[in-house]
């Protein structure tokens, strides 16, 4: 089993200030994170590995012989900057087997439709794996539309939201979300029937998931994991490389621009409510009284 | 098209003060023979523009597509009842419409009841797109008159077509099937305009619909204008926790789309006698539903629900240890309150992550919100945005929490909360 996982490089918190004069962002490209969401993806699909892997031990123990097991691969796949090799890095470091980068200046700019194209080009290029995982949104962002856009541009189904992967198999994907009226189980049938050469075969459809950050906290990487990692090779993959249309990608394939970014108004007066610690909390009363 | 040709720099006005440059998060203006250039690198942000203090930085608007045309809102239904956020969504389309000449087109997936569609034209809607799961087709005008328009056919018996029974009411809540058949109508009847409520479902198809089209979307607006020059969709929506925000475009495709956040624009008035067109279309091909949802009645996880709490306590490092918490439980539980929490404090191990309150937690709504020792990170603002009005308690008179409070009370906030409890 192939899983891929979509991970952003975002400021990290304490980054994200203001200049109160300006209100323009100060920004320090050198303290970018995971976004917290993809870390949380990145950590359901090493547990998916690892079941997998000690379900494998068990049936070969039972079986006493040697057949390739489910095996569970885990990919983890980002567009940006050159340096954010350094985040992938710690991916492979808290269990990902392999890391992919995509970085061109042809990628720059792009909006979401823009990145799910690009994204869904780099995975046709190697190759569509069974599941895709990707936090349900990004920090810095917070659209919350790359997930369904590339499951869209690949042409597959997508279920937002999810709070727990409950499992995952060749037929079925069924995890636990949020909907706008309560929880909900949603099963996803990957095997469908597809025409092949006037015979009717069943092959299981790829699904992606991207999920909330309680349906899994992520580990902290392990001293030899951070070594293993170190070796690696982690591919830097530009727009030729994945045969991505130059129309598409970055600020000439994004249909959307920003056209004016401003401060909020201020929304309301704020009134201070002063005196003795008696006299605050008995204004709180107050207060309670009038506003309800 | 290059980005550097949009941002255009007016010398004469420049004193070349080189505030832009600096507040360029990409590197793009480069200052040169004491003239400020635009290079390559620039990605639009238009941060150089807030930065200027001249005003000698413009952004060149993108003049697009001829605009006008129709504007459609997709229909939201729970329990047979369209959602709120799409009646405001109709009434803000209405409005809109009505500045530009246009027509407001609702999108229903549920074969229909005559009073629901009715409410959709009174308050704003000139036809009614409703999907029909068993291939009926026609036409009526709603309230019914003797004019003559084909009558609609009555669903089912008639065609003995059963290409889409097994998906019957299922196809209606799978984003799936919606986005198809929303797809299938845009490629037809290429509107200009297609908005919906920034629900989790919404915002579950929309970008399924985007992407499939190969439209721009812009997320959970909090603000739609047409802009008078060019006609086109002005989308508002915060970005950076609310810090800031971003008026957005999308020139030259179509149609111009929008997840819009629920509240922002009121119900408008509705007007019974309204007339408009219902018109039943047919689910596009034979769709083999591969998503089979299940309800669940909330046991799974501790079942607390902070975003539906009309009162909420929301607690932060302030209160000072975890022995303090039933202090605060207390509290809530007199002023018959939820209780909320900052990201610390779960991730301390105080508090579970269903009471997270936050952009990484749970985005809340309360009539009345008591921060209570929470400095207010741009995260945690972020997610209470929503809140009506906001008490907040805590002794550092700069936390940034008292810029969004009505009332803000400086001091210690376990004594204040004991002091409330005691009187």
């Amino acid at each position: 089993m192939k899983i891929l996982v979509c991970v952003k490089a975002v400021p990290s918190s304490t980054e994200v200030r203001f200049d109160p004069v300006t209100h323009t962002i100060i920004r320090d490209g050198k303290q970018a994170v995971i976004n917290p969401f993809d870390a949380s993806a990145l950590e359901c699909a090493v547990q998916i590995r690892q079941a997998r892997g000690a379900e494998e031990n068990q049936d070969a123990r039972e079986s006493e012989t040697t057949q390739s097991g489910p095996e569970a691969r885990v990919t983890v796949l980002s567009m940006g900057i050159p340096d954010t090799v350094r985040l992938l890095r710690d991916c492979l470091a808290r269990g990902a087997d392999d890391a992919l980068l995509l970085s061109d200046r042809a990628f720059a700019g792009a909006d979401t439709l823009a990145t799910s194209y690009s994204l869904a080009c780099a995975i046709r290029k190697i190759g569509l794996p069974d599941l895709i995982i990707c936090g349900k949104m990004a920090v810095d962002g917070d659209t919350a539309q790359i997930g369904p856009e590339l499951a869209a541009a690949l042409d597959i189904p997508a279920v937002t939201g999810v709070k727990q992967i409950v499992e995952v198999s060749e037929d079925v994907v069924t995890v636990l979300r949020e909907s706008d009226s309560g929880d909900e189980r949603v099963t996803v049938l990957r095997k469908n029937a597809v025409a092949c050469g006037g015979e009717t075969v069943k092959k299981p459809k790829p699904v992606l998931l991207t999920v909330a950050r309680e349906a899994a906290s992520p580990r902290m990487p392990s001293i030899a994991g951070i070594r293993a990692a170190k070796e690696k090779n982690i591919p830097i993959y530009t727009a030729a490389d994945i045969d991505a249309d130059p129309e598409r990608t970055g600020l000439k394939g994004s249909p959307t621009q920003v056209v004016r970014t401003f401060s909020p108004e201020k929304k309301k007066e704020c009134v201070m409510i002063g005196g003795s610690v008696a006299e605050q909390a008995a204004a709180i009363g107050r207060i309670l009284q009038e506003e309800l | 098209m290059s980005s550097k040709n949009l941002i255009q720099i007016d010398h004469d006005a420049c004193i070349f003060c080189r505030k832009c440059v600096r507040a360029c998060p990409v590197s793009a203006l480069k200052a040169e023979d004491r003239k400020i250039v635009v290079t390559e690198d620039c990605n639009l942000c238009t941060m150089c523009i807030g930065a200027c203090p001249v005003g000698a930085i413009r952004m060149q608007r993108p003049t697009g597509k001829k605009a006008g045309g129709s504007i459609w809102v997709f229909v939201q239904c729970e329990d047979g009842h369209p959602l709120s956020v799409s009646l405001e969504l109709i009434g803000r389309a209405r409005e809109l419409a009505d500045g530009n000449g246009g027509e407001v087109i609702a999108l229903v997936m549920e074969d229909g009841n005559p009073q629901f569609l009715q409410e959709l034209i009174a308050h704003g809607a000139d036809c009614v797109l409703c999907c029909s799961s068993r291939g009926s087709t026609g036409r009526q005008q709603v309230p019914e008159s003797n004019v003559g328009i084909d009558r609609p056919q009555v669903a089912g018996e008639d065609f003995g077509n059963d290409r889409n029974q097994a998906a019957g009411a299922d196809i209606a809540s799978d984003p799936e099937a919606v986005a198809l058949w929303v797809c299938e109508l845009i490629k037809k009847r290429e509107p200009d305009i297609l908005l919906f409520g920034a629900t989790l479902f919404g915002r579950e198809v929309a970008p399924a619909v985007a992407a499939r089209i190969g439209t721009g979307l812009t997320a959970d607006c909090t603000g739609l204008e047409l802009d008078p020059e060019s006609g086109l969709l002005l989308q508002t929506r915060p970005a950076f926790g609310g810090n800031l925000m971003a008026t957005i475009m999308c020139p030259d495709h179509r149609p111009q789309m929008a997840t819009v956040r629920a509240g922002v624009f009121p119900v408008g008035s509705s007007d019974p006698d309204r007339k408009g067109i219902v018109e039943t279309v047919p689910f596009p091909e034979a769709f083999r539903p591969r998503r089979i949802t299940e309800k669940l009645s909330g046991e799974q996880t501790d079942g607390y629900d902070i975003t539906a709490m009309e009162k909420l306590v929301v607690v932060g490092r302030g209160i000072g240890s975890k022995k303090n918490l039933p202090l605060m439980r207390e509290f809530a539980r007199k002023i018959g309150a939820g209780l909320g929490c900052s990201r610390p404090l779960v991730e301390a191990g105080w508090c579970e992550y269903s009471h997270q309150v936050g952009q990484t937690g749970h985005s809340v709504a309360p009539k009345l919100l008591i921060s209570v020792g929470v400095s207010g990170a741009v995260q945690h603002l972020a997610g209470i945005a929503g809140a009506e009005k906001i008490i907040a308690i805590n002794n550092d008179e700069k936390a940034p929490i008292f810029r969004v409070a009505d009332y803000a009370v400086v001091g210690d906030c376990i004594e204040i909360i004991k002091a409330f409890l005691e009187q």
